[in-house]
């Protein structure tokens, strides 16, 4: 995403408000801090997870995701399109939360794997583990350094920051928790930071609804201006999707965006998976995923529609929007409003906010780079059986050389924007097949170790192609064989990704040797018993501590909220 | 979970004491509440309330903070976390760093 090279959105900030912003980093340093201590002190509070609640794991859950794209990118969406942008919470992530908790956080932990690449290893072999850990690994030294160009180009835009400065300062500042606290000190900072962002977006969409006059106010503006009514109902969603017929823009959000990519993104992503693996019993880690999906259904309220407000209220997006101008870009307007409605004080908290997502993100991409470096590259094809300080070392390195690479990364994306949405776009076609491919390997016995790794490249392969072949997807690299752009390209892709695994991956299995049954226990539904999915005293539990039910119930409510906003 | 401290462990078993996060939520959220509500009231500048149509949001939203932060406070002192101290060493193993 591109960010304005405006000084117009310089914020008028006072020694309030920097108190505020230092007060929160103080905060940010002690959790890292008093993670170590608890680390040293023989009672690791995060492997054992016994202290861990599911409120906790579940927040973190979906803090990991609440960075720098979904609160900028989701409330530019907000404004562009309005409603509709609800699905890629509603349809795109609720759902696959649900399922991740339901069906398949039983695999990830009754096998006791450390990782989502180990279970890949554990099923499926080597080659199939090589693909899925490097392919994990680079995303995230790439995803970091995009996270940290946003944080420190928002710290230039907004507090006059030179950005080698701000850029420094944020990476010294990541680098600080996570290595000294490792993983507990990012999940801890994940939740302080979910209540940070909470405390800067919903007075902001008070004052916005405030001045509007409230939600029907808000309707009957947005709906004079040129997208119209289409930006007030959430289904087909045609102008989200740029698919002209409004079936196929349902068929597209159903199934390209609820189904494909974002059960391919909640399920094997390890960024988000590793805050429910760290929990005590299977049913805590059940329900870290289910608990998140419950404010995750509600953050569209204090995302969407400060972009939606920002649509309306600001002189220059209301200009773009009722100008229908194209090349405007709306990833500024979640700012744009901050400085239009904010006084200081609540100014400090909006600005703690957005730093505090920034930073979130990127520690989440660090602490997970470097538990996949450590364990599955390292310890698995460099350096075995060393005793396990040896590998906690290998990970505070992993740590620094990752804060490294992420600076340089940034470094190269504030000369190259362009190109780094492209690669992003890119390698998040690896992720498109994954889900096929677990989920096939999870349920099929039969399917065999090269069906899993040629599932995994060929499927991959369909998605570039698809990208390849589309308007727009992948900028230059794209022909534009295929008459599909935007969302729809991207739906598309991971559509097509998903089926060539599915087809690859039987062909392959039916000519190949399957491995024997007996290692498959724990890693094939049909091979493993029913005791070792569940938690023995799992029937004493209450109705809301029961991973199924609770999830029934999350469900619910997302049905209900799809009706409402029809 | 704070209900696997079961009775049967109580003798190994110690509050989580400062690193409890929800002390430190209501920690942070409570000086922000503090420091908007004095600002909602001391800082009446009319350029900052003009904003926002004169809705002193920085009071709202302090107070707001401030029961927010009362009630973690609040739950983390009824319901504390209770710890195992290590249950594979012996008893004392040792001070723990809190």
């Amino acid at each position: 995403m591109v960010l304005a090279a405006t000084s117009e959105l310089r914020l008028d900030t006072n020694w309030v408000d920097y108190l505020l912003i230092a007060v929160y980093f103080v905060f940010v340093l002690g959790i890292g801090v008093l993670a170590k201590r608890a680390v040293s002190s023989s009672i690791d509070f995060f492997l054992s997870g016994r202290s861990l609640p599911a409120w906790v794991t579940g927040l973190a859950f979906i803090s990991a995701n609440l960075g720098a794209v979904e609160i900028i990118g989701m409330s530019a969406n907000g404004a562009q399109f309005g409603i509709p942008t609800v699905h890629y919470f509603w349809i795109g992530a609720v759902p696959a939360m649900l399922f991740l908790g339901v069906v398949m956080m039983p695999f990830y932990y009754g096998s006791k794997v450390r990782s989502v690449p180990e279970f890949m290893n554990r099923r499926f072999g080597p080659t199939a583990h090589l693909v899925n850990a490097i392919s994990f690994a680079l995303a995230q030294l790439l995803i970091a350094g995009i996270n940290l160009y946003l944080l420190a180009r928002i710290v230039e835009i907004i507090l006059g920051w030179d950005l080698w400065i701000s850029l420094l300062v944020a990476a010294a500042v990541v680098l600080s928790y996570t290595a000294l606290g490792g993983l507990s000190a990012a999940i801890y900072n994940e939740v302080l930071q979910f209540f940070v962002i909470v405390a800067a977006l919903l007075p902001l969409t008070i004052v916005g609804l405030y001045k509007l006059g409230g939600y029907g106010a808000l309707k009957d503006r947005i709906a004079a201006t040129p997208g119209g009514a289409d930006q007030l109902s959430s289904w087909p969603g045609t102008n989200l999707t740029g698919i002209e017929s409004p079936l196929m823009s349902v068929v597209g959000l159903v199934f390209g965006l609820g189904f494909v990519l974002s059960f391919g993104y909640w399920t094997t992503n390890f960024v988000e998976v590793q805050r429910a693996m760290a929990s005590s019993s299977i049913s805590a880690a059940q329900r870290a995923p289910i608990i998140g999906a419950f404010p995750k259904m509600f953050i569209p309220f204090i995302v969407i529609f400060p972009g939606m407000i920002a649509g309306v209220l600001v002189g220059q997006v209301a200009q773009a929007k009722a100008s229908g101008d194209p090349n405007f870009d709306y990833n500024n307007s979640l700012l744009y409003l901050i400085r239009d409605l904010l006084p200081n004080g609540m100014l400090g908290v909006a600005i703690a906010g957005l730093l505090a997502s920034f930073m979130a993100g990127m520690a989440a991409n660090i602490s997970a780079f470097n538990t996949v470096f450590s364990y599955d590259l390292w310890q698995t094809y460099v350096k075995k059986d060393k005793p396990d300080d040896y590998y906690t070392r290998v990970g505070r390195i992993a740590t620094v050389a990752a804060t490294l690479i992420a600076i340089g990364t940034a470094i190269f994306a504030s000369n190259y924007t362009n190109i780094m949405t492209y690669l992003q776009t890119l390698f998040g076609f690896f992720n498109a097949p994954l889900f096929a491919t677990f989920i096939l390997g999870m349920f099929w016995k039969r399917m065999t170790p090269t069906a899993g790794w040629m599932g995994l490249v060929g499927g991959t392969l369909a998605a570039v192609l698809v990208g390849v072949l589309s308007e727009d997807a992948l900028g230059p690299m794209s022909l534009g064989i295929i008459g599909l752009g935007g969302q729809g390209a991207s739906f598309t892709a991971a559509g097509a990704a998903f089926f060539a695994d599915i087809a690859i991956s039987i062909v392959v299995t039916m000519f190949t040797q399957p491995r024997p049954e007996a290692e498959l226990r724990g890693l094939v539904y049909s091979l493993t018993p029913k005791q070792d999915f569940h938690d023995a005293d799992e029937g004493q539990l209450s109705w809301y501590q029961q991973p199924n039910k609770l999830a029934a119930v999350g469900l619910t409510m997302v049905i209900i909220l799809n009706i409402i906003f029809w | 979970m704070a209900s696997s401290g079961s009775d049967s462990q109580k003798k190994t078993t110690r509050k989580a004491g400062a690193f409890d996060i929800r002390v430190f939520i209501g920690s942070l959220i409570g000086i922000y509440g503090v420091v908007l509500v004095l600002v909602g009231i001391f800082d009446k500048d009319d350029a900052q309330l003009a904003k926002s149509d004169d809705l002193n949001i920085n009071l709202l939203a302090g107070i707001g903070m401030v029961i927010v932060a009362a009630g973690f406070i609040t739950w983390a002192r009824l319901r504390p976390v209770i710890v195992p101290a290590d249950p594979d060493g012996p008893p004392s193993a040792g001070p723990h760093g809190h």
